[in-house]
């Protein structure tokens, strides 16, 4: 079973749609004895790193989703809040994978947020499993202001003005900065890497 | 690099997809999910939908379809049309709908784009403006915001300055702006670029031009002379005049970065 992490933000559903369509089922959830206990998990996010810390906090799930051994996969925000620190805000985030978040600058002459489709490109040696079958340069959709630096967690990467983490992995911890649920066949076969990938949990 | 994005709009009245030449004589153009999934698999990067009826109505736009679009289309998507509150907003984005544009109820109180903003962040909240080219006493051009535009019996110039509300909706919050230019639309003879040019320049946010394309240099020059983000049509696409993977071939092999 796949356990979303309901966040309390808003496009939860796009996530679990585009799991639908790859004919699996998931549940969305804040309780952490189901999210511990699922096969993988699934860490939306949209808004502001603050806001999503705090909510999370709340529901006392940043000891939870630190403790995760199953695979996780953190996607826009959701990757964001996998690193150090974010510059929005100046905010301490669950620490799972190392670097700090900061703004894209449109003193460079970019318009922010960066908003559409843009290229990956892989990092590092060998392919991460996330990548099976995705060529490389493919085009993924993006949408953020704030983006993590790359770094050797970095699976791959992608330019708007900087280079930044478009995909990261750190053992279990994985995260999209871009939104593979509205990514077409692209988004489409990186969530099927993921659901492919070996499970984890007590589930 | 960030591609320039080809938009499809899915102008939507009672269920179906219409479209009129300058938002009048509204015509079938066909059913909402045939023509999203057919637009998802041509290529297209992102749909909006825009319920013409729905503001002047009073009405928000009906949910069953796009909850139906969201399950079935693997593109953003952003949904138009009679959002007054935060509560018509979330219900959109909770049917799956990943932006919301807003555009007469933010013309009425423009608080209501950092409300919309504080709730569920910049990057959802697009702001539509339909605008019109006037003449000044002295003879200049004007560019003029209207509003109600969905009902010909009821559109009304809003006598804000186009650019200036750019500008405000920017400041407000807004994370995208789409940018209607009313002369233009329906007629096919090219985007206003001299008026989209103003408003890029205004805003440091992505703008959408809409309006007035209707060949295949139409999106060339937008893109070569603007800087402008996206280029947004229905008729040229909805009928077949210009396919989309023919498109961006087109703008490809013109060294225009797009996703094929």
């Amino acid at each position: 079973m796949i356990a979303i992490i309901d966040s309390g933000g808003a496009n939860i559903a796009s996530v679990r749609f585009a799991l639908e369509r790859l004919g699996v089922d998931s549940v969305l959830t804040a309780d952490p004895a189901v999210i511990s206990s699922a096969e993988r998990v699934i860490l939306p996010g949209v808004g502001a790193a603050p806001v999503a810390m705090a909510q999370l906090d709340r529901a006392g799930l940043v000891e939870c989703i630190r403790g995760l051994t199953q695979p996780v996969l953190g996607i826009c925000l959701g990757m964001q809040l996998l690193f150090e620190r974010s510059q929005e805000g100046d905010t301490p985030l669950l620490g799972l994978v190392g670097g700090t978040c900061g703004a894209f600058d449109p003193g460079m002459g970019l318009t922010v947020p960066h908003m559409g489709w843009n290229r990956l490109v892989p990092q590092g040696e060998g392919r991460h499993p996330l990548l099976a079958g995705v060529e490389d340069g493919a085009h993924v959709y993006f949408v953020h202001s704030y983006a993590a630096p790359v770094s050797a967690d970095t699976v791959a990467s992608c330019n708007y003005g900087v280079d930044f983490t478009a995909l990261v992995a750190r053992g279990n911890f994985m995260g999209a900065q871009f939104h593979p649920e509205r990514s077409g066949p692209v988004g489409a076969r990186i969530l099927g890497n993921f659901l492919a990938l070996p499970a984890g949990g007590k589930g | 690099m960030l591609t320039k994005r080809i938009i499809a709009c899915l102008d939507v009245r009672d269920g179906r997809v219409v479209k009129g030449v300058q938002f009048r004589n509204h015509r079938d153009m066909g059913d909402i999910l045939e023509l999203s999934q057919r637009y998802a698999d041509e290529g297209v990067d992102e749909l909006v939908f825009y319920d013409i009826t729905a503001s002047s109505d009073g009405r928000v736009v009906d949910k069953s379809w796009v909850n139906n679009v969201a399950r079935r289309i693997n593109i953003p998507f952003c949904v138009a049309g009679g959002i007054r509150s935060i509560k018509d907003a979330r219900a959109i984005l909770n049917d799956g709908a990943d932006k919301i544009s807003v555009n007469s109820p933010a013309l009425e109180r423009p608080e209501f784009i950092t409300e919309l903003a504080e709730a569920f962040g910049t990057q959802c909240v697009v702001v539509g403006i339909d605008s019109r080219l006037e003449k000044a006493a002295n003879g200049s051009d004007k560019y003029v915001v209207y509003q109600y535009t969905g009902d010909e019996t009821k559109t009304i110039s809003s006598k804000r300055d186009t650019v200036a509300w750019a500008a405000e909706a920017e400041r407000r919050g807004a994370g995208e702006i789409v940018l209607n230019c009313m002369n233009n639309d329906g007629v096919k003879r090219g985007y206003d670029l001299a008026q989209l040019r103003l408003v890029r320049e205004a805003v440091t946010i992505p703008v959408i031009a809409s309006g007035g394309a209707g060949d295949y240099p139409h999106f060339a020059e937008l893109f070569e002379t603007t800087g402008i983000d996206g280029g947004l049509a229905a008729s040229v696409f909805h009928s077949g005049q210009i396919p989309v993977p023919d498109l961006k071939r087109y703008l490809r092999d013109r060294d225009i970065e797009v996703r094929l």
